[in-house]
């Protein structure tokens, strides 16, 4: 939690810097949810990402340089400079790849479920997709196909109250997302997303649940995006009251009290592993800067496989 | 040589292709027990199994990106649109995902998919069941598309498709699936993608058509030759990648240039191949490059309207004439 925190602290700086030529969508204050589910899943599970990715990434265990450099549009970076943040896939630690359409993951998601369960591998895939994705056609038509199939997939929607600037509350006609499922006849549960150990939990039940054969699930996570939905976001949609009352709510904050409650971490344990992970952000920062940017010839490059 | 029909042909190459490798499969709408809107597919159910020919609620959508995401975990699906009409349906998944990935992935991930979609007029089926879109998928880089226009080409054509790392479009004309008949070999063989055919040599005149048109226009040949005029018929086959070099080899020996499709005049794919016989044959042509297309309309019902859209023999003779002139 800590690494996606600071990254994206970081990121922000650079942001602000104008360091980072593109837009970007931070994660701050949701990552409990990513962890804590990602953590439950084994090294060889598949998830699928949302264009607010960086979190998701980080949690299935991306390098951070090549995700700063992606950033920063180097050569060095995961997509080579081609992707950048909302774009950001690598097949070989399961992370089938972000998505700029809100909504574009949920069927691939599926298809892996599909594969995985055809070629009898046991991977179970988590669909990661936001509040404002599950009014999209595609999310209906895919979990009910993989209602039908019963296929091993967690479909995982972050709760974060706002597609975009757009409240869930008007959005959608229901209290909880999760009684979507219902109609397609898969289990939906709505947990809380700012509970890392507690999203450990559930979904460590829930994916041995699924990769037994029984079928999706719809997973709601109730959390809350701290920054603005993007680089620029004058936030007029919601009151600084609201994001003061969430911040006071943060994950990380809680999952520290629980380990000093549980006497499992010293407060110089802690120190330690703030400090090693901002270590660890800085050299990312200092190998994408260093890194080269693209030939301009390379754009004409990988157009086809 | 052992004679198919078109949709044989297409259905042979599945089948062997199926045989040889378990990663491929057909997903689409009714393409199990009731063996496609066209009956392509009958019998490849009782063949393969409900888990190699799946049959899917109607989610155009959600069927194209399951393919996506098996193909991203290494099968090789073959998807099935009812009508290429649908495939507007489909976009999304086709042109932001399948296109795409391999792009903005730098390159590290393919997309194996096979989108098979018949298309064109002349059924009576309407404006939403005829509709000729290629020029649309046309437009987005990373697709490949195929038009086979005989049994031959269509096996051939789909085998590699199949094969190909990237996403591949074939459209496949309903007119030819039971009126086509021709030459096929038992044995599986590869067409490559991006290759034109010379259906028929000629030193008059070059034209250029695609799936039903190369018949119309080959008829239209035939009957000239009577008249002592040689017109050579170039079949693109691939349309995306184009096999500008044939075209344009043949346009610099026969000075003149008649460009069919069946899709509407306006963005047409022919208006891209005029535009590049333009600025790379100019010097050779001895007269103004000729479009033969279907008009700028939705494809009308009524047989008479729906004949004034499409282009007829009579159109593309008046079409070679004009260039002749």
């Amino acid at each position: 939690m800590l690494q996606i925190r600071f990254f994206e602290e970081q990121v922000d700086q650079l942001y602000m810097k104008g360091e980072v030529h593109g837009t970007g969508h931070l994660y701050i204050g949701m990552e409990a949810t990513a962890v804590g589910s990602i953590l439950a899943l084994n090294k060889d599970d598949l998830i699928t990402s949302t264009h607010r990715g960086h979190g998701h990434c980080i949690a299935k265990g991306a390098e951070l340089n090549l995700m700063m450099a992606e950033l920063l549009g180097k050569r060095t970076g995961y997509c080579k400079g081609k992707g950048g943040s909302m774009h950001i896939a690598d097949i070989n630690i399961g992370n089938l790849g972000a998505n700029g359409i809100v909504g574009g993951g949920i069927a691939i998601a599926t298809g892996a479920a599909l594969a995985a369960k055809e070629m009898g591998t046991g991977q179970v895939v988590i669909c990661f997709f936001g509040d404002g994705a599950i009014n999209q056609g595609v999310f209906h038509e895919s979990i009910n196909m993989a209602s039908i199939w019963k296929l091993p997939v967690i479909y995982l929607v972050e709760n974060n109250k706002y597609g975009m600037g757009f409240p869930v509350t008007k959005a959608v006609n229901i209290d909880k997302l999760s009684k979507r499922g219902y109609a397609y006849g898969v289990k939906g549960i709505t947990i809380d997303g700012n509970d890392v150990v507690g999203v450990y939990n559930t979904l460590s039940e829930l994916i041995f649940e699924t990769r037994s054969g029984k079928g999706p699930i719809l997973v709601e996570c109730e959390t809350y995006r701290w920054k603005g939905h993007s680089r620029v976001d004058p936030e007029r949609y919601r009151t600084k009251e609201e994001v003061e009352a969430w911040k006071k709510k943060c994950p990380i904050l809680r999952f520290k009290k629980y380990l000093e409650d549980n006497k499992l971490i010293t407060l110089t344990e802690i120190d330690e592993i703030e400090k090693d992970v901002l270590a660890q952000i800085k050299d990312a920062i200092e190998f994408a800067i260093t890194s080269p940017f693209p030939e301009p010839k390379e754009a004409t490059e990988d157009v086809y496989a | 040589m052992r004679e198919l029909f078109y949709s044989e042909a297409i259905k042979e190459a599945m089948t062997q292709e199926m045989e040889a490798d378990n990663k491929v499969f057909l997903i689409g709408e009714d393409v199990g027990v009731y063996g496609g809107a066209f009956g392509l597919t009958l019998g490849m159910l009782e063949q393969f199994g409900p888990h190699r020919i799946i049959d899917t609620p109607i989610s155009e959508q959600g069927i194209v990106g399951i393919g996506i995401g098996a193909a991203l975990l290494g099968m090789k699906p073959i998807v099935e649109i009812m009508f290429s009409d649908f495939l507007l349906l489909v976009m999304e998944q086709i042109a932001n995902q399948a296109a795409k990935i391999h792009y903005m992935f730098g390159g590290k991930v393919a997309v194996p998919i096979v989108i098979r979609t018949p298309g064109g007029g002349g059924t009576g089926a309407g404006a939403q069941h005829s509709q000729s879109i290629e020029a649309l998928p046309f437009h987005i880089p990373g697709l490949k598309i195929i038009m086979p226009s005989t049994p031959y080409d269509a096996k051939g054509l789909l085998l590699s498709a199949i094969k190909d790392p990237n996403p591949v479009i074939m459209i496949e004309h309903k007119l030819l699936y039971k009126k086509v008949k021709g030459d096929v070999p038992v044995e599986r063989y590869e067409i490559e993608l991006g290759k034109a055919d010379i259906k028929r040599k000629g030193k008059d005149i070059t034209l250029v058509a695609t799936s039903l048109m190369v018949h119309k226009a080959l008829t239209v040949s035939e009957k000239l030759a009577g008249e002592g005029i040689e017109v050579e018929v170039i079949d693109p086959r691939t349309i995306k990648p184009l096999d500008l070099e044939t075209i344009i080899n043949s346009v610099k020996k026969t000075n003149r240039v008649v460009l069919v499709e069946e899709a509407c005049y306006t963005g047409g794919f022919t208006s891209f191949l005029a535009s590049e016989i333009a600025s790379k044959a100019f010097d050779y042509l001895d007269s103004p490059i000729v479009r033969v297309t279907g008009l700028d309309t939705p494809i009308p019902y009524s047989v008479v309207l729906e004949n004034e859209v499409i282009p007829s023999e009579k159109r593309i003779e008046d079409g070679i004439r004009k260039a002749l002139n």
